[in-house]
């Protein structure tokens, strides 16, 4: 290993703190801004002890108003800071949704160049913690559909503290999308090398009979399917798409051209979700490869379940198996 | 409401040394802050006061006139074709005019899409403001040249964009202020009242602009509020005033009041400029179907031009030449604006990909290239 090398175990949170406290040491013009996220450190906790040490210029606890807060966001960037902002819980967004749409995604085309909004926004997404009504919720093709938005979800902590790095350094706004029901799962972390660019997929367990795409929360289960059908003699290849927009579609296409099998796993509602854009793609892309159409898991076309039923919402071990076992039935 | 309309250009009183206070407000009409009549007379106010020199009044009348002259070229430009679409500011002079003179080169503007005069103030060529209107951008021009932002068309959405920027503008230690334009209709806006909350919180140093020119499209100012819109700033923990926003003085004492009060680190402050939209909302509405000639025409004896312009002939302060030229000018300005208008290139069917991220995105890519690759099959197929 090369000197100065640092390699910890991290939680996905502590990673994601430790990224945005480099950035706030290395470049002056970054700023932390959400609610809760001063004292308190973020309701998860991620910006935890960031304005003791940066103050309280750099790391605003805001007024509870999203669309304030990334209105706000973009005059700063236009003044030449580079924000990240916090969205306490995914379902709380959509204050802001116009802000995102209507504004940041588009002042770069609207200055034709001129401007930059180099703003993150980053989002607690998904559900699995037993949680309340809008903070459960996975509105990432929301975002994704809309051209001059970047979308990421890292689905580690070595991801975490890496893309999150590369999100600041991007002078075009980034919805980094936070695992909240991984936030505590711990990883290694190389702090001194980067592992990849932001935007690429990349295999997390290599296999030869089928492809399973997932990002975010959902890369965990398929990594477990993907142990679970190899005790049955199935070769799974699980892909970690890193990138919601842009979509690696050739790290996809070039795993499905091994495997001629792709099943794709979100927490989202199916209908007009990622794995659709995926599904039509690689189908266009990989159609005389394909030896199954290509399958989606995810969630129902269905208001996020009340805590108790999100078990049977959430597409588990067992729903991902049984797309695996229908596409390797054709 | 009674207004004598010949009296806008027969001065009753024409000594600048002796100057009347301001009428006292009633009930339906909270005080207004006004510095000249709409006759053409000087009048004192407690709290505001200016004292220009006979170039800057002459150069206030100029400012005005040519802004009116370029606002109705394109008006015409629209109505020949040569844009889809005008949003006009006749009636609106004095209030972006006497707000946009206040600024200091440092300050930060951020427009709606009305804000022609207020452009004209910072020096952004009036041909920029057009290609959106023609359908060759969405803007276009780069905000940092002249510390003016683009145009922005949903409503209130830029009240947010000038919190934040005085956010950095007070972070840096700068002493610029900042101002953001918005109306009548966009006050209902939430962005509007979060920009209030952020901006108070934060003592950002920002002024809010709002020129109450009584019509959101068809709806009227009561269909927004029941409380006059400067009193608004009470409740957000800042001062709230109404001035007369067809008086160019009165907006230009304000405003630079209300700059200086931000610069000085005392935060926000709320201006209504009471005006009158004269025209349609924009070229696509038909104002005679919700609103009544009358009203128009007591808003007509209110002009802004023609009550600088009492003023400055009663206190001779400007002679024929001087109009002549002006005349001469606004002619030149109006011939410049068409022809550039007319020559106006469409933009390359490439533009669609260009500008979408600063730093790429492959799809964008991919598309560019079916896309080149489809329009150059037309060539060969041509062959």
């Amino acid at each position: 290993m090369a000197a100065g090398t640092t390699v910890e175990k991290l939680s996905i949170v502590k990673a994601i703190n430790a990224s945005l406290r480099k950035s706030l040491e290395t470049d002056n013009k970054v700023l932390i801004m959400g609610e809760d996220v001063g004292k308190l450190g973020g309701v998860f906790r991620v910006t935890d002890g960031l304005q003791k040490d940066f103050g309280e210029e750099r790391v605003i606890d805001t007024p509870l108003a999203e669309s304030g807060i990334v209105g706000t966001a973009i005059g700063l960037a236009l003044r030449g800071y580079r924000p990240v902002v916090e969205i306490q819980f995914d379902g709380f967004v959509f204050p802001a949704y116009d802000q995102i749409v209507t504004q940041l995604a588009k002042m770069h085309a609207r200055a034709l160049g001129k401007i930059k909004m180099p703003v993150v926004i980053r989002i607690p997404y998904g559900g699995g913690i037993g949680a309340v009504e809008h903070h459960s919720e996975s509105p990432e093709a929301l975002f994704a559909h809309v051209a001059g938005l970047k979308c990421v979800s890292p689905s580690n902590a070595s991801d975490a503290y890496w893309m999150m790095q590369q999100a600041i350094a991007s002078d075009d706004p980034v919805i980094y999308f936070e695992p909240k029901r991984r936030y505590h799962d711990r990883s290694e972390v190389n702090t001194t090398a980067i592992p990849g660019p932001l935007h690429a997929a990349r295999v997390e367990v290599p296999g030869s009979d089928l492809t399973l795409a997932a990002y975010g929360p959902m890369v965990k289960v398929c990594r477990d399917a993907a142990a679970a059908a190899a005790e049955e003699g199935k070769s799974i290849e699980v892909l970690d798409l890193r990138s919601m927009s842009p979509i690696d579609f050739d790290g996809i296409e070039a795993s499905v051209r091994k495997t001629r099998r792709l099943v794709v796993v979100h927490e989202a509602p199916v209908f007009y979700g990622a794995g659709a854009e995926v599904a039509a793609r690689i189908t266009e892309r990989c159609f005389y490869h394909l030896e199954a159409p290509v399958l989606r898991v995810g969630g129902y076309h269905a208001p996020y379940p009340p805590s108790r039923l999100e078990d049977e919402y959430l597409p588990g071990l067992d729903r991902v198996l049984d797309a695996v076992d229908r596409a390797l039935a054709y | 409401m009674t207004v004598d309309s010949t009296a806008a250009r027969k001065p009753r009183r024409s000594s600048s040394t002796k100057r009347t206070r301001a009428k006292q407000p009633t009930a339906d009409q909270p005080e207004l802050v006004q510095l000249l009549t709409p006759e053409g007379e000087r009048v004192e106010h407690p709290d505001y006061s200016i004292d220009l020199t006979p170039d800057e009044l002459r150069g206030l009348y100029r400012d005005m006139v040519l802004t009116r002259r370029f606002d109705a070229e394109a008006t015409t430009l629209q109505r020949q074709g040569e844009l889809g679409l005008w949003a006009s500011l006749l009636g609106q002079e004095a209030a972006q005019i006497g707000s946009g003179r206040a600024l200091r080169d440092d300050d930060y503007v951020f427009p709606t899409y009305r804000e022609h005069g207020v452009a004209w103030c910072r020096n952004v060529d009036p041909t920029n403001l057009l290609g959106m209107f023609r359908g060759v951008n969405n803007g276009g021009w780069d905000p940092s040249t002249n510390n003016f932002h683009l145009y922005t068309i949903v409503i209130g959405s830029q009240t947010l964009h000038a919190t934040g920027y005085a956010m950095g503008v007070a972070k840096d230690g700068a002493d610029s202020a900042v101002i953001a334009y918005f109306g009548d209709g966009a006050s209902s806006q939430g962005d509007v009242a979060e920009a209030f909350t952020f901006s108070a919180v934060y003592n950002a140093p920002v002024v809010f602009f709002c020129q109450n020119n009584q019509w959101a499209i068809s709806e009227p100012t009561e269909r927004q509020t029941r409380v006059p819109l400067y009193q608004r700033a009470q409740g957000y923990g800042f001062p709230g005033v109404r001035v007369d926003g067809n008086d160019v003085l009165a907006c230009l004492a304000v405003t630079r009041a209300a700059l200086e009060r931000a610069r000085s680190g005392q935060g926000p402050m709320l201006i209504e400029a009471f005006t009158y939209r004269m025209g349609a909302h924009t070229t696509s509405d038909d104002p005679t179907k919700y609103r009544a000639d009358e009203e128009r025409e007591l808003w007509e004896a209110k002009d802004p031009i023609l009550r600088l312009r009492a003023y400055l002939a009663a206190e001779n302060l400007a002679d024929e030449d001087f109009f002549t030229t002006l005349e001469q000018e606004s002619d030149a300005l109006a011939k410049r604006v068409r022809d550039a208008v007319r020559s106006m290139p469409d933009p390359d069917n490439m533009a669609i990909f260009e500008h979408i991220y600063a730093d790429g995105h492959a799809l964008v890519d991919e598309e560019r290239a079916q896309f080149a690759a489809y329009q150059a099959s037309f060539a060969q197929e041509g062959h």
